[in-house]
């Protein structure tokens, strides 16, 4: 019994009467849209010099991670610590595939002479063509977390069991990439890209164009978890993460609906990683290890795990945190990301976007000198008071359950 | 013959500091049902502890001898401290406990490399562990046998404590069924916190144990906590049992399929097989057996 689980229909009956029309959540998240749009494709490009340019456009490919993570973990429930094998694919299928084309047509990529006996093994040879690139980043990650979430889901592995074969993976990943020496650059990775489907990766202009092309699939990326979450299937999703068997004794299969989230999460991730490697430059098991996974995780629970935005906002605010930081203070950001991770998850669990909600709340309660409302008022007032998007009303309405249950 | 039983050793060796670096896990998990990603941070801190009583004690014989108990002590303290200040107002959010004490880890790992200094230190190891012990032809190494020694009193002395003590009936007791212990007069709390010192001192006896195969830094113990917790996935919330088994299974399993293939192919293979054990036995080995639909 939540908001989300009462449709958009819900949202339109309840909004007309008391809520100015700028506050509608539909509205909230159009608008929230366009000034991301604004942003991104005017603000930015006009104020920033190329090099800080380029350095958002990989905080973007990075926020892209999150908003799968907040898919899998804010909505679904699922802890996904390692994220950073599906960006590693993702990132290394593009690697390949610019490495072959820097090569030239049956070209060897020059690591491959230097490490090795300078043959193309046969499994490379497939990306030397672009459409069959592109469509392996989209197919390959969200294909193998489908078939890990079938394996694990279907066998009712979850919570913390799942969190950690999902690190585990990500261990010997990182593991495999640093011993296959011969074909994946080992520890230094992939790198020394020199152009981008053709076009030029030391052109400024074209650098520019890979910020665009971040900047665009980021927002689609949240239009799309932004349609998901208002279908029956996102209702679905938190219904599992809120209560998986009764979800189970209404007839339907929990497992299918974590599979889709989590291969939906490895597929944005997977994309990231594809725009990570030509906008950085570079991608080696370093980016996808262990640490990288769960570092991802800290921007989605500071910006707010179950909302729309605050992964996208947590995320870029901690990339660039760390870039300040850690250049000044390599041994302080450390400390500072660990301490982040404490106060964060143990005393603001919803991140900061339920700041407003609870601060909304409080005050609410303070001058009505009510007691709280039962749970049907309570999501209706939710609603009307509006959170940095529906999915506040979402996090909160399930709290409210939670705490009637 | 000798190249069967020389993969056997080498599994059983790595199954033992396998066996180290989870059984405390092991312990806490089971008990509390809480993931500690600091966990390796104390094995680090073990390890570090015996580096240190090295420079203060020049016979690397009794200093090892001594940073076993003292190794213990550190680690345990670093646990318990880390369980009332932290993990015991957040019991019941078990996910998020996982990623609040990965938080430790990694203020922990950078406090070492400040004091201890990014690159490895190493330790000497006595002169009644260096050399080899011939055995059916083979040579095994000392230093392995004694993990292996280390490895199996733990587990003995573990299961004669949850066996015998009150201390081991009250942690059985709240495994099994934390609110009807709490009923039966059984602190839970306190308990708690007793649980979260051994488990945790069990790790700095691992930390111990693992200056004897090689140098020590401050990511030694995210080099092992993976393949703890593996060894916990598989080894399910029993007691001991499981996580005894599975740690020599795994080893002797990682041991074989590097023999076969490479080291970094092996850790995949033995992932699928963990990943395919799961599909038999999503519980793991041995589990508390449950009514609960959780």
């Amino acid at each position: 019994m939540s908001a989300a689980a009462q449709g958009p229909a819900t949202d339109a009956s309840a909004t007309d009467a008391a809520t100015p029309w700028w506050r509608r959540p539909a509205m909230r998240v159009w608008g929230g849209v366009a000034i991301a749009a604004v942003v991104l494709f005017g603000l930015a490009p006009a104020l920033l010099s190329d090099f800080r340019l380029n350095l958002l456009a990989k905080f973007l490919c990075l926020a892209m991670v999150a908003v799968g993570i907040g898919l899998a973990w804010g909505r679904g429930g699922m802890l996904v610590l390692g994220q950073g094998v599906f960006f590693g694919i993702g990132g290394y299928l593009m690697a390949m595939h610019m490495k072959l084309s820097d090569a030239g047509p049956d070209g060897v990529p020059d690591f491959m002479l230097l490490y090795g006996d300078g043959i193309v093994p046969g499994w490379w040879e497939p990306f030397r063509n672009p459409v069959v690139t592109i469509l392996a980043i989209l197919v390959v990650p969200a294909g193998l977390a489908a078939l890990l979430g079938l394996a694990v889901f279907r066998r009712r592995v979850r919570g913390a069991y799942f969190a950690i074969l999902s690190q585990a993976l990500a261990a010997a990943f990182a593991i495999l990439l640093v011993g296959q020496q011969k074909v994946t650059g080992g520890t230094n990775g992939l790198n020394g890209f020199r152009s981008f489907f053709g076009f030029d990766l030391a052109d400024p202009l074209n650098k520019r164009m890979l910020y665009f092309i971040a900047a665009g699939v980021l927002i689609v990326m949240v239009l799309v978890v932004r349609l998901l979450m208002a279908s029956r299937y996102g209702e679905l999703l938190v219904a599992v993460r809120d209560q998986e068997n009764r979800v189970r004794f209404l007839g339907y299969d929990p497992a299918n609906v974590k599979v889709v989230a989590y291969a939906v999460a490895a597929c944005f991730a997977g994309i990231g990683g594809a725009l990570f490697a030509p906008i950085v430059g570079i991608i080696s098991p370093a980016d996808v290890g262990v640490i990288p996974s769960i570092g991802f995780l800290v921007g989605v629970a500071i910006g707010g795990r179950a909302t729309l935005l605050g992964p996208v906002l947590g995320s870029i605010a901690v990339s660039w945190a760390e870039t300040g930081l850690s250049e000044q203070f390599p041994s302080f950001w450390t400390y500072f990301q660990g301490a982040l991770f404490i106060l964060v998850i143990a005393f603001l669990p919803q991140g900061f976007a339920s700041l407003g909600g609870l601060w909304r709340r409080r005050r609410g309660a303070t001058s009505e000198g009510t007691p709280p409302a039962p749970p049907t008022t309570t999501a209706a007032a939710v609603d009307d008071g509006g959170g940095g998007d529906d999915a506040d009303a979402a996090v909160e309405s399930s709290r409210t359950a939670g705490r009637h249950a | 013959m000798d190249a069967l039983f020389s993969q056997l050793f080498a599994g059983l060796s790595l199954g033992s500091v396998l066996l180290l670096a989870a059984l405390g896990l092991a312990l806490t998990f089971g008990q509390m049902g809480v993931i500690n990603m600091a966990h390796g941070e104390f094995i680090m801190a073990g390890a570090y502890t015996a580096f240190v009583l090295q420079l203060v004690i020049p016979d690397a014989g009794v200093s090892l001898l001594v940073a076993l108990p003292v190794g213990f002590v550190v680690g345990g303290l670093l646990g318990l401290l880390l369980e009332v200040t932290l993990i015991s107002r957040m019991y019941r959010r078990p996910l998020d406990t996982l990623l609040v004490t990965f938080g430790v880890a990694l203020v922990l790992q950078q406090l070492a490399r400040d004091i201890f200094g990014a690159p490895n230190v190493d330790v000497r190891a006595p002169a009644w562990l260096s050399g080899a012990v011939p055995f059916l032809g083979m040579n095994l190494p000392r230093t392995r046998l004694f993990i292996l020694a280390i490895a199996i009193l733990s587990v003995v002395v573990l299961s004669l404590v949850l066996k015998l003590t009150p201390l081991g009936r009250r942690i059985r007791a709240t495994v099994q069924n934390r609110d009807l212990a709490e009923t039966s007069g059984v602190s839970t709390r306190a308990t708690d916190r007793l649980t979260f010192f051994v488990g945790s001192g069990i790790a700095g006896i691992a930390g111990v144990a693992l200056t004897l195969l090689g140098s020590i830094g401050p990511t030694l113990g995210t080099n092992y906590i993976v393949d703890a917790f593996l060894v916990v996935v598989v080894g399910g919330i029993g007691q001991l049992k499981g996580a005894v088994i599975a740690a020599f299974s795994l080893g002797i399993l990682q041991a074989t399929f590097e023999y076969s293939t490479t080291a970094s192919l092996a850790k995949v293979l033995v992932f699928v097989v963990i990943v395919a054990f799961l599909q038999v036995r999503p519980q793991g080995l041995v589990s508390v057996r449950t009514r609960s639909l959780a």
